[in-house]
């Protein structure tokens, strides 16, 4: 009976994950959130820099990781423009431009923020390195106009802004490595300060960078989302996932005990 | 003459970007901004490159009825429907990306869902191989099984409820051994990427010219 639990078919444990996933969505319930330093640390970053002061905002996914970092980016959103602060967007990832627009026009919508005053969408240059070396020297070498094609200095909060020099904080939202770039090219070499957020699979990336004071927070999964969300006081994907992460957690190690069980017992019998 | 060349042009901008990060100051810096502007129009033609192969090698598929042709005709229908869209979405509004335009529509219904389903499926194979590889075999595999439940109880927020200290174990992983060990995996591909970078520059690495 025991050596049964070591080949489990995987197709009931796709059923169960399924259930556990897709069930807490639909009951709703939500569960207590508790802050972790690293988000906290990202949250102080913005919560410190007086206003009007502009912040860069990466975005550096695609609809793939829709689901864990556009909470993130919602939240990031909501609190630079209840801070006042003034958001440039631009993308590093072509496929993830239009999520970054419908967030940022449709949070700026909420705050009754006047786009080339209060925000601006940059768009989507290809070179990543180059483009983020590029910023250090001048903005309008690579980039000359907004993604509708509106020369940067006929938006009135542009025109001031020429270099890294001219950004308080720099915020990259990442699936892959362009995080890692940021640190490098806009961080090391530009002293910019960066928060960083990305996929549960890429924030562990990130600490090292965190840990030598390279940046300033780390903004980690749908888990970070949610802790930012509550931090601004304003509940959305983030925070409802959660629950539906914390069942599929608490299954998956079920899962890893009764596999566990099987081996032994199979390990007992054979000796 | 024809590997010399690329090969100068290879180290001749190496350098002046390298000495560009010390003396970021005219006429260096101005070179080397040139040279970065080069490469984004370099790197954007690469995108219509791609496209273009990937165009081709499934029309190919097509005529030619290979195996699984079906699928061809699914994403050379796919890549023209959206290119259509886009340039629809383009001449008739302000932009592409305009909220509410046809290509927006079609991105968020049609290209989100499905990308996001794709790596869904990654939660599934993730249950999966954790059950079938977390097997206490050996003492490494233990730790690794151990580190790898804590985490997991420890970054969500049914395991604070169940043990506040789970968070705080969970947090002390990621930020001491597990960033231990992705630092020490960072300075190898460091040192691996100027290592390799040099010998390219250097002209001793020329696998590049083949």
């Amino acid at each position: 009976m025991l050596k049964k639990l070591a080949n489990i078919d995987r197709k009931y444990i796709y059923i169960i994950i399924a259930l556990c996933i897709i069930i807490p969505f639909l009951t709703g319930k939500v569960l207590p959130i508790r802050v972790s330093t690293p988000v906290q640390r990202a949250y102080d970053s913005m919560e410190n820099l007086p206003e009007c002061s502009r912040v860069l905002f990466s975005i550096d996914y695609d609809p793939a990781s829709q689901p864990e970092l556009q909470p993130m980016l919602l939240a990031l959103l909501r609190h630079a423009f209840n801070r006042n602060l003034q958001v440039i967007m631009m993308c590093q990832w072509p496929l993830g431009f239009p999520l970054g627009q419908d967030a940022l026009f449709g949070v700026a919508k909420e705050y009754n923020k006047k786009y080339g005053v209060d925000y601006v969408n940059i768009g989507y240059r290809p070179g990543v390195s180059a483009v983020m070396l590029g910023i250090g020297r001048e903005i309008r070498d690579f980039f000359a106009s907004d993604y509708a094609g509106t020369p940067l200095d006929s938006l009135e909060m542009m025109q001031t802004v020429h270099n890294y020099g001219d950004i308080a904080l720099l915020i990259g939202l990442e699936a892959g490595a362009t995080g890692d770039f940021w640190v490098r090219l806009a961080g090391a070499q530009f002293g910019q300060k960066i928060v960083l957020g990305g996929t549960a699979v890429c924030a562990p990336d990130m600490y090292p960078y965190l840990q030598a004071g390279q940046i300033e927070g780390i903004i980690g999964g749908l888990k970070g989302a949610a802790e930012y969300e509550k931090l601004v006081e304003h509940p959305g994907g983030g925070i409802v996932g959660m629950t539906a992460q914390s069942v599929g957690h608490i299954a998956i190690i079920i899962f890893i005990i009764l596999g566990n069980i099987g081996y032994f017992a199979i390990r007992r019998k054979g000796k | 003459m024809r590997r010399e060349i690329p090969l100068a042009i290879t180290a001749i901008t190496g350098f002046l970007i390298i000495i560009g990060f010390f003396i970021p100051h005219d006429p260096i810096g101005g070179i080397q901004t040139t040279f970065l502007q080069w490469y984004a129009i370099i790197a954007g033609f690469t995108m219509v490159i791609g496209l273009i192969s990937l165009a081709r090698g499934h029309i190919r598929k097509i005529t030619k009825r290979v195996s699984g042709f079906g699928y061809s005709i699914v994403l050379v229908v796919a890549m023209l429907g959206t290119l259509g869209v886009g340039f629809y979405s383009g001449f008739r509004y302000r932009g592409l990306f305009e909220l509410g335009t046809p290509f927006m529509w079609y991105y968020n219904n049609i290209f989100v869902p499905l990308s996001a389903t794709m790596f869904s499926l990654l939660a599934f194979f993730i249950a999966s191989a954790a059950y079938r590889a977390f097997r206490a075999r050996t003492f490494e595999a233990t730790l690794l099984l151990i580190a790898g439940a804590l985490v997991m109880i420890g970054r969500v927020p049914i395991g604070n409820m169940m043990w506040d200290k789970f968070p705080l174990i969970a947090e002390w992983i990621m930020e001491i051994p597990q960033m231990a060990a992705k630092r020490g995996i960072l300075i190898g591909i460091a040192l691996g990427m100027v290592v390799t970078s040099l010998r390219i520059i250097l002209g001793i690495e020329r696998t590049y010219l083949r």
